[in-house]
């Protein structure tokens, strides 16, 4: 039965070829920009996320504060307070604490053979790597006896590794630092920029007794990079990790903290949560342009009602009962919504391809919202349809074989 | 003689509710016919023609009164039970042929087959013995605006055929054609009616009456006269006797 009332839904809409398509090009438009929409607002989201993770897991940095002096505050990093120990004791009293790696930074001149180059030396720890999400692309990273013995050891960047090696292998040549001889232990692999356009690759790893005693002689560290046990747990260590360094530094009530703790996973949530919030936007306004193809089908499928009365009438005299007037009433305007949903799956898919590579944006198209808006726009279809099929099969047939 | 009459109209009543005053369309009209009669019902506009035929073709409901159609009760049923007894049991022919534009012969003939879930290659057999039986062997694919205005109506025809319905009602089958196809039509009438089936038709021309067996006339909603056709006409024999212009006709067409 539904096939000959398919058939007849399919031929009426293929009649009006140009009327057809202008009503579907309503879907088409609707579907395709909310699949080009939430695909080009996923790739931002992800791309804030691959960020995230690429700052460390549960990342905390503890900074040094600010100096006061004559009444004028320093800012931050003027006030070298924190010490290793200071470190030390985080791991050890602060329960939702997984690893800790102190930081002292100073922007070094590397020299091999007749290159130089410019950058900046970190002295780390030996969890750095793990807290901040980074890893060995060839030889190792620095041991525990290196930092007990402040050895002359570095981890290359990719950046650094290319302006003074070019194709060369790095790994167990010497470079000089700031004059002092340092051997190559390892490369680190490259990440590319940060999210605030940071090269992350120009950088050389040392051990951070290294650069306290070898490059600054000094007794203070100037960040400490503190990796929290869980997602969860990042707002109550920063609470742990303020109220033990405030007693370590002899802080009394009222008194300005004289360190900083950032906690980055915070700050990056937000991130991704604005732009999650832009991306149900984008494809909520999208969504209303579906709303407004669907109307359009709506609005055609009445005319064609009023139309095709005689036709109406004609079904009902030889035994067309409501349903199946409704029927292909509905159909029709089920063939017009799924067409539609089609080509808009398409043309979404494309815009975001085309917008995506025009622009360098990334996109993630989803299958969710691919899968979704097709079924969607069935459902539109049906939604819109059901008001004018119902119009036609409440016809009454003597009517309508009078209607000229 | 055990077949119950084809239709059977007891004291019906039909009253139309718009505007202010009901209008009484029909007033206790009783009527019945046999199957394998040929009726005519006659009547000017406004007799109440119009509603007497709604109500025989199950389009429209009397408001009171019953009406046997094949022995069964249908002054009651739904508009959806009323499409099922048009479906399988009346056949409908208009005055304007009231066709399917841009549809094949053939489509058209098989429409009332689809409503009754006949599979597709059961409704190309029939529809096609349809059409050859009114004489359009050669134009099932044509479509009604290809074809004269006398072919047309043969479609319509095959159409209330297709079923094998208890009646076939046909409602001024002529009124749009020329006098010639006009005596066409009617000998494909005559010659259905032959083979039992069962005609009532509505007209108001008396020419076209009198190739029938019965005429009714029907005049302010009652039936004024009932009485067989005198004089019957027998429109295959005017046919033979015309001049053979129609060979023409039928090379032009």
């Amino acid at each position: 039965m539904m096939i000959p009332i398919f058939k007849i839904a399919l031929r009426a809409l293929a009649r009006n070829k140009a009327r057809s398509a202008l009503t579907m090009l309503g879907i088409v438009i609707g579907v395709g920009s909310v699949i080009a929409m939430v695909s080009l607002g996923q790739g931002a989201q992800q791309q804030v996320q691959q960020q995230i993770a690429g700052m460390g897991d549960n990342l905390l940095i503890v900074m040094s504060g600010s100096r006061t002096s004559s009444g004028v505050r320093g800012g931050a990093g003027t006030n070298n307070r924190l010490t290793p120990e200071d470190a030390e004791a985080i791991l050890r009293e602060v329960p939702q604490v997984a690893s800790i790696s102190p930081g002292v930074s100073s922007n070094v001149t590397t020299v091999f053979g007749n290159q130089n180059w410019t950058t900046r030396a970190e002295g780390v720890g030996l969890d750095y790597l793990q807290i901040r999400g980074r890893s060995i692309e060839a030889g190792e990273f620095f041991t525990e006896s290196d930092i007990r013995s402040a050895a002359r050891v570095a981890v290359i960047g990719q950046t650094v590794a290319t302006e003074l090696f070019g194709a060369a292998d790095p790994v167990g040549q010497t470079i000089r630092v700031r004059n002092l001889p340092f051997r190559v232990v390892g490369t680190i692999t490259a990440k590319g920029q940060s999210g605030m356009g940071q090269d992350q690759d120009d950088i050389l790893y040392l051990p951070y007794t290294t650069v306290m005693k070898k490059l600054q002689s000094t007794i203070y560290i100037s960040t400490i990079f503190v990796s929290a046990s869980g997602r969860d747990s990042t707002t109550a260590a920063e609470a742990g990790i303020t109220t033990l360094l405030r007693a370590r530094h002899n802080i009394r009530a009222g008194q300005d903290d004289d360190f900083t703790v950032r906690n980055l996973t915070d700050v990056a949530e937000a991130a991704e949560e604005s732009s999650r919030v832009m991306t149900m936007l984008l494809g909520g306004i999208a969504a209303v342009s579906l709303l407004v193809g669907g109307i359009g089908i709506m609005n055609i499928m009445l005319v064609s009602v009023t139309e095709r009365t005689r036709e109406i009438g004609i079904r009902m005299a030889v035994g067309a009962r409501t349903s199946h007037v409704q029927h292909q009433f509905l159909i029709e305007s089920l063939v017009l919504g799924l067409l539609g949903g089609i080509g808009g799956i398409l043309a979404g898919i494309a815009t975001s391809l085309g917008v995506s590579y025009a622009f360098g944006w990334p996109q993630s198209i989803s299958p969710l919202a691919v899968a979704g808006s097709a079924l969607f726009s069935m459902a539109i279809g049906i939604f819109f349809g059901y008001y004018p099929a119902k119009k036609a099969a409440a016809l009454d047939p003597i009517d309508a074989l009078r209607f000229e | 003689m055990n077949r119950p009459p084809i239709i059977q109209l007891e004291h019906i009543h039909k009253v139309y509710d718009t505007g202010s005053v009901p209008v009484h369309a029909l007033r206790d009209v009783s009527l019945t016919v046999e199957a394998g009669e040929f009726a005519a019902i006659m009547g000017a506009s406004g007799s109440g023609k119009s509603s007497l035929m709604n109500i025989l073709g199950c389009l429209d409901r009397p408001t009171s009164g019953r009406y046997l159609l094949d022995g069964a009760d249908v002054s009651h049923l739904s508009k959806d039970e009323r499409a099922s007894v048009r479906n399988s049991k009346i056949g409908f022919v208009f005055q304007g042929f009231n066709l399917l534009r841009r549809t094949s012969a053939m489509e058209n003939v098989e429409l009332p087959l689809i409503y009754s879930n006949v599979h597709a290659h059961d409704r190309h057999v029939r529809s096609r013995r349809a059409l050859e039986l009114v004489g359009l062997g050669n134009k099932l694919d044509s479509h009604p605006n290809q074809l004269s205005g006398g072919q047309q109506q043969r479609v319509a025809i095959a159409r209330a055929l297709v079923t094998g319905p208890s009646l076939i009602l046909a409602d001024e089958p002529t009124g749009n054609l020329d006098s010639r196809t006009a005596v066409e039509i009617m000998a494909l009438f005559q010659r259905m009616n032959a083979a039992g089936i069962t005609i009532v038709l509505v007209t108001h021309e008396p020419d076209i009456a009198q190739y029938c067996r019965r005429m009714l006339v029907v005049k302010d909603g009652r039936i004024l006269l009932d009485q067989p056709v005198r004089n019957r006409r027998d429109a295959a024999a005017e046919m033979a006797s015309a001049p053979p212009q129609d060979e023409f006709e039928e090379v032009l067409s």
